[in-house]
């Protein structure tokens, strides 16, 4: 028989974890001998095995205690090592809750109301390795961006850049609220996921903050916010489910928006403005990348969801279709931004980059939506009925 | 017929036990409803009138109950009781550096108590010193923690203010369960090493499922064996369990009462019919 000896430990002083980890040694029904020397030990001692369940006997050479059955049983809650082939599980208990993944969760614990809560419904393979990259890549704007540069541009070329900034901060709060709500109502479970999404939204709190400072450098205030372009991104807060919001927000949108990005690193008139379009394109290209692995993994085995993803462009299309989509004060600014000037032949180069941009950005979407396993008539079309808002 | 339970209100949490209780027992298709009363006085005397069938009692309730039950000619019974209100004692807890070593050397110092019925902090302690020689008043000065009057100690606020006012150094000792001296210790009302155990009573029980004289038994035996059925494994149960301070319902038994009986004859508590004698006693 296991024996201990508690020596002249107190139960008042935390004697209970020898008795307890000794206990835990042996199988339930099988005794240990407690041999002690501090005052009233014994009688502690019973008092603790009264309260914990255990059974307590007098002997000659000390105290038993026999081991009462344990603990409510634990719930299987998968592995904390997503390597491991059984770590996510396919839908999750609701009363694993908060709980780590891969922790003993008794039975009994609370049910939790995640919504997502079915693994097809949010998982990406590509998750960790998109959240470790996500955590190596974040750049501080204080120092990445050089704000102290000197550069003037004509006043209607700096108006310009205000509308476009105006512009890219309602979509990067579109960019940020759509994940943000998600992430809420996610089961953490899928760590990964959650994860992923957690910086998804630090990135484009850092995109609002870079590009409202750059709005602010030249003493300007925000410009127009069209009631089109609010009613396209309200288009993707409205929708409720993650994969369809994934493909309009992530695979189409954020894609879209890294070819804009880039066109505004290439093009933009200023070195600030190029700086953070570039750093922002990055970080967005990892929004998209998790976009693709998710709906690439949903679409594998399920893919009749092609089906809904169709559905959701057209229908999104259908309830945008009487609204501008993307304001014209947007669309001319981006001219002027890569025009530089009021200059006619200036301007004539800025409409032709913009129409290139116009294509570009066509062409990613094509792209994409041929990778997610449309045919080329579908993709094309798809492709096409994209909002005009760009986002 | 339903089976109506009697429980005393000690606390918010009561209503929450027993409505769970009561969804328990109704899902195993048993007939229960239950009725709170203020105190045990009240809850016993239910008993007696036909109002309850059965009753959540404290021990000195069951003592008063089997009291009244031996003076009409009837029988009540213990049916069930909570895994840990099986052999209880009561500690004598004193700071170590006020050189108190025994009980002895208590005389002419000041003693914290519970409530003036409570069982385990009061009655039961008061006997135990009795026995030793020191008579309350006359050998030492008993100082009452928590007024609550008619709820026999079920609240333990009463022993942990005792507690506080032992480590503060108004009192000279203090008398409270042995599990309430483990639990202040882990939450720190009670320093580590800084008491000692000076005295401690004999093994008693405490509070039980008792019959009013009544019951129809059929029905206590359905009500005891779904007692006996509640796992701690079950989920839907253990919140349940967990709030009444218990893993598993045991069958009742009505051997650990002993001590408790002779203090209530030396206290003069009840009086031989189950009548209240103890002056100053406001429920
Ligand atoms: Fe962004
Ligand atoms: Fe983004």
């Amino acid at each position: 028989m296991l024996t201990i000896d508690i020596e002249d430990l107190g139960f008042d002083s935390g004697a209970h974890l020898l008795v307890k980890h000794a206990l835990g040694k042996i199988p339930e029904g099988s005794q240990i001998l407690v041999k002690g020397s501090s005052a009233e030990w014994a009688g502690q001692l019973r008092a603790w095995c009264r309260m914990t369940g255990h059974s307590f006997a007098v002997a000659d050479e000390g105290m038993l205690v026999t081991k009462s059955a344990g603990n409510a049983s634990a719930i299987f809650s998968g592995r904390s090592d997503p390597g491991s082939p059984d770590a996510v599980l396919d839908r999750p208990p609701a009363c694993l809750g908060l709980a780590a993944r891969g922790a003993q969760v008794e039975a009994g614990s609370p049910e939790f109301d995640f919504r997502l809560k079915e693994k097809i419904e949010v998982w990406s393979e590509n998750a960790a390795d998109l959240y470790a990259q996500s955590v190596a890549a974040q750049w501080d704007p204080g120092k990445s961006i050089d704000w102290n540069i000197a550069f003037d541009l004509p006043d209607e070329i700096e108006d310009a850049v205000s509308q476009v900034m105006t512009y890219l901060i309602e979509n990067e709060n579109a960019a940020l609220v759509v994940p943000a709500r998600f992430l809420g109502t996610l089961h953490p479970h899928f760590r990964e996921v959650q994860a992923v999404l957690a910086m998804q939204i630090a990135d484009e709190a850092r995109h609002i903050e870079v590009f409202t400072t750059r709005l602010r450098m030249k003493g300007r205030e925000p410009a127009l916010s069209s009631a089109g372009g609010q009613a396209s991104l309200k288009t993707l807060l409205d929708e409720s489910d993650f994969s369809v919001a994934g493909f309009l927000l992530s695979v189409l949108g954020e894609g879209t928006f890294v070819s804009l990005l880039h066109f505004l690193h290439e093009h933009a008139p200023d070195p600030v403005t190029r700086q953070i379009a570039k750093l922002a394109a990055r970080d967005e290209a990892r929004h998209v990348a998790f976009g693709m692995g998710h709906l690439l993994a949903r679409l594998e085995s399920e893919p009749e969801f092609r089906h809904r993803l169709a559905i959701a462009v057209g229908e999104r299309h259908d309830v945008l279709s009487t609204t501008s989509g993307l304001n014209t004060e947007v669309f001319d600014a981006l001219i002027l931004l890569a025009a530089g000037s009021l200059e006619p032949a200036a301007i004539a180069s800025g409409f032709a980059k913009v129409q290139e941009l116009m294509r570009d950005m066509h062409a990613g979407r094509y792209a994409r939506l041929l990778r997610l396993g449309f045919g080329p008539e579908e993709a094309g079309r798809l492709a096409s009925l994209h909002t005009r808002n760009f986002m | 017929m339903t089976m109506v339970m009697g429980a005393v209100a000690y606390a918010p949490k009561v209503v929450t036990i027993w409505e769970g209780f009561k969804e328990y027992f109704r899902k195993n298709g048993f007939d229960f409803d239950f009725v709170l009363y203020s105190n045990y006085e009240r809850q016993v005397e239910a008993q007696f009138s036909g109002e309850i069938d059965i009753a959540w009692n404290s021990p000195l309730a069951w003592v008063r109950a089997e009291k009244m039950a031996k003076a009409r000619g009837l029988q009540v019974k213990s049916v069930a009781m909570r895994d840990t209100d099986l052999d209880l004692s009561s500690v004598l807890v004193a700071r170590n550096d006020s050189g108190i070593g025994e009980i002895s050397s208590l005389r002419g110092k000041r003693i914290g108590f519970g409530a003036i019925d409570s069982p385990p902090a009061t009655l039961i302690p008061k006997d135990h010193m009795r026995a030793e020689g020191l008579v309350s008043g006359r050998d030492f000065a008993a100082v009452g923690f928590d007024v609550l009057g008619g709820k026999h100690g079920d609240h333990i606020g009463g022993e942990r203010d005792a507690a506080q006012a032992l480590i503060s150094g108004e009192i000279d000792a203090a008398w409270m369960i042995d599990g309430n001296y483990l639990a202040f210790s882990k939450e720190g009302t009670i320093p580590s090493g800084s008491t000692r155990i000076i005295g401690r009573t004999g093994l008693y029980d405490h509070c039980n499922f008792t019959t009013s004289p009544d019951s129809k038994m059929d029905e206590v035996d359905r009500f005891v064996e779904l007692l006996l059925g509640m796992q701690w494994e079950d989920p839907e149960v253990r919140p349940l369990l967990e709030l009444e301070g218990l893993r598993k319902w045991l069958p009742g038994r009505d051997s650990g009462y002993a001590l408790l009986e002779r203090a209530v004859e030396d206290e003069k508590f009840y009086g031989e019919n189950g009548e209240i004698l103890i002056a100053d006693y406001r429920y």
